[in-house]
């Protein structure tokens, strides 16, 4: 099986395929039939290595850390404490408590701080997994994410603070900046549009591909045998961008997330997907 | 001209102009703009300061950004007055170099990135988002196909010089294309430009069999 996916996601490498959904587009070509057949064949959640990022975040949710010594389990994800089910479905959202908008990796970042009072510095330098290198927020989007499918994607919108940053998400779609120009939008903001032979969801208005991207984050990506969260495929973006990378965790990808759960409201939640 | 250079031709304007209107549903408004500018500070606080300064707005990125590249006929036409006046013409009046290094160049999407190291040569990556060679199946479509390109334009003399514009600074012909200004922010050099244009209208170019 391993070696099957190697062989398979070198192939599909090269043939640069994005995300799980079909996106509407022009009758697909031979290349693009091809990456439809290699998605369907990873899209088995039984083999998907994702679900081990699901066990281990499980057990960091139960584990006592930080000068408290206490689990995360008091932890208010925004449906009371520790209450998980359909938490992430609605984040980021607005916490009273820290009177901030928050996305799950922020207010998990806020709970080790309060709950638990955890030194984050070495949880923030493994925000991203690598060789040998594990990442305790990775997991823990895994595990918390996971309780949130089969419920469809609800943008908070009740508190002024969320309005307003949605509104700055919007806004930062379009900016068009660095070397070459690039926003959001430079990829994202046509229907039926693909890089090279990659397929590029339309974010500029509701509906279904906005909802496939976002129901189907984080995400196993088997080019870099990794769980992956939004946080880094924003980051990603932004490389591609020819931008600066972006602090983990930070005001800016909040606010683009807000938007894109905009546009991605009512997506039916399948985390952890499996991805290229 | 031939039926595909006007298919391309309406193709090109029609492209650029209906992915304004795709986007055409609203603009940022002043103040939302004063907000994300604070907000996109926050975000990237730890980038150096050279990379903090290299996405700050020139007053086109500014224009497109708040209009959402719909930008009205008279902003349209300051920018491509400011933009055009920018472009740089060969300084030995050739046009042309060598379209197989120019393949590469369309070929390579490397440079710019924050993951690149010094060493990196920038590409001008035109395969990302254009058709180019038949041959070659891994195309994007965010442009129009420049297929047979210089045969379709008979090599002249005038599309050489409009191409060569258009490379060097798009903005110059279509305000707020979403095609990069290669020239204008040098993330090509002369030749590399040059080897591009080779690889469009060399007769022996594979864009041209």
């Amino acid at each position: 099986m391993r070696l099957q996916w190697m062989s398979a996601a070198a192939m599909a490498v090269s043939l640069a395929v994005g995300s799980a959904g079909v996106f509407a587009q022009p009758a697909l070509d031979e290349s693009e039939k091809e990456i439809e057949r290699y998605r369907a064949m990873i899209n088995d959640p039984m083999a998907n290595p994702g679900y081990l990022a699901v066990d281990r975040g499980e057990v960091l949710w139960a584990q006592k850390r930080g000068k408290k010594n206490v689990s995360l389990e008091t932890c208010d994800l925004g449906m009371g404490a520790g209450k998980l089910e359909g938490a992430y479905a609605r984040m980021p959202r607005y916490f009273k408590d820290a009177d901030k908008v928050m996305d799950l990796e922020q207010r998990l970042l806020w709970c080790m701080q309060t709950v638990q009072e955890l030194d984050t510095a070495d949880v923030i330098a493994r925000r991203f997994s690598g060789p040998g290198r594990a990442s305790d927020m990775e997991d823990l989007v895994a595990f918390i994410g996971n309780k949130s499918n089969g419920m469809k994607i609800e943008p908070q919108t009740s508190h002024p603070k969320e309005k307003e940053l949605t509104e700055i998400g919007e806004a930062m779609f379009y900016r068009r900046a660095g070397v070459m120009d690039f926003s959001c939008a430079s990829c994202h903001g046509e229907e039926g549009k693909r890089i090279r032979l990659q397929g590029l969801p339309d974010f500029s208005k509701p509906g279904k591909a906005a909802q496939e991207t976002m129901a189907s984050w984080p995400t196993y990506r088997v080019s870099q045998s990794a769980l992956r969260t939004m946080q880094h495929r924003l980051w990603d973006c932004f490389r591609q961008q020819r931008w600066p990378a972006p602090d983990y965790a930070s005001e800016g990808l909040t606010a683009l997330t807000m938007f894109l759960n905009k546009q991605a409201a009512g997506g039916e939640i399948n985390v952890p997907s499996i991805k290229r | 001209m031939t039926f595909r250079n006007l298919i391309a031709t309406g193709f090109l304007i029609g492209g650029f102009l209906s992915a304004a209107s795709a986007l055409a549903q609203d603009k940022t408004s002043p103040a939302a703009f004063d907000k994300m500018e604070a907000a996109v500070k926050a975000t990237f606080s730890r980038a150096t300061p050279e990379w903090r300064k290299r996405i700050e707005l020139d007053e086109t990125q500014r224009l497109c950004t708040l209009a959402r590249n719909n930008v009205s006929a008279a902003d349209a036409d300051a920018i491509q007055k400011r933009e055009a006046a920018r472009v740089v013409m060969p300084s030995d009046g050739k046009f042309l170099g060598d379209w197989k290094k120019g393949f590469a160049i369309a070929n390579s999407g490397r440079g710019g990135q924050f993951s690149d190291d010094d060493k990196t040569v920038n590409g001008g990556n035109c395969y990302a988002c254009h058709q180019m060679d038949l041959k070659e199946v891994s195309y994007g479509t965010l442009g129009p196909s420049l297929a047979a390109y210089g045969k379709d334009r008979k090599y002249d003399e005038a599309s050489i010089k409009d191409a060569w514009t258009k490379i060097y600074n798009s903005q110059a012909v279509v305000a707020c294309s979403n095609m990069p200004r290669f020239g204008v922010t040098k993330f090509l050099d002369e030749q590399q430009m040059k080897d591009v244009m080779a690889y469009l209208f060399d007769p022996n170019s594979p864009v041209n069999k």
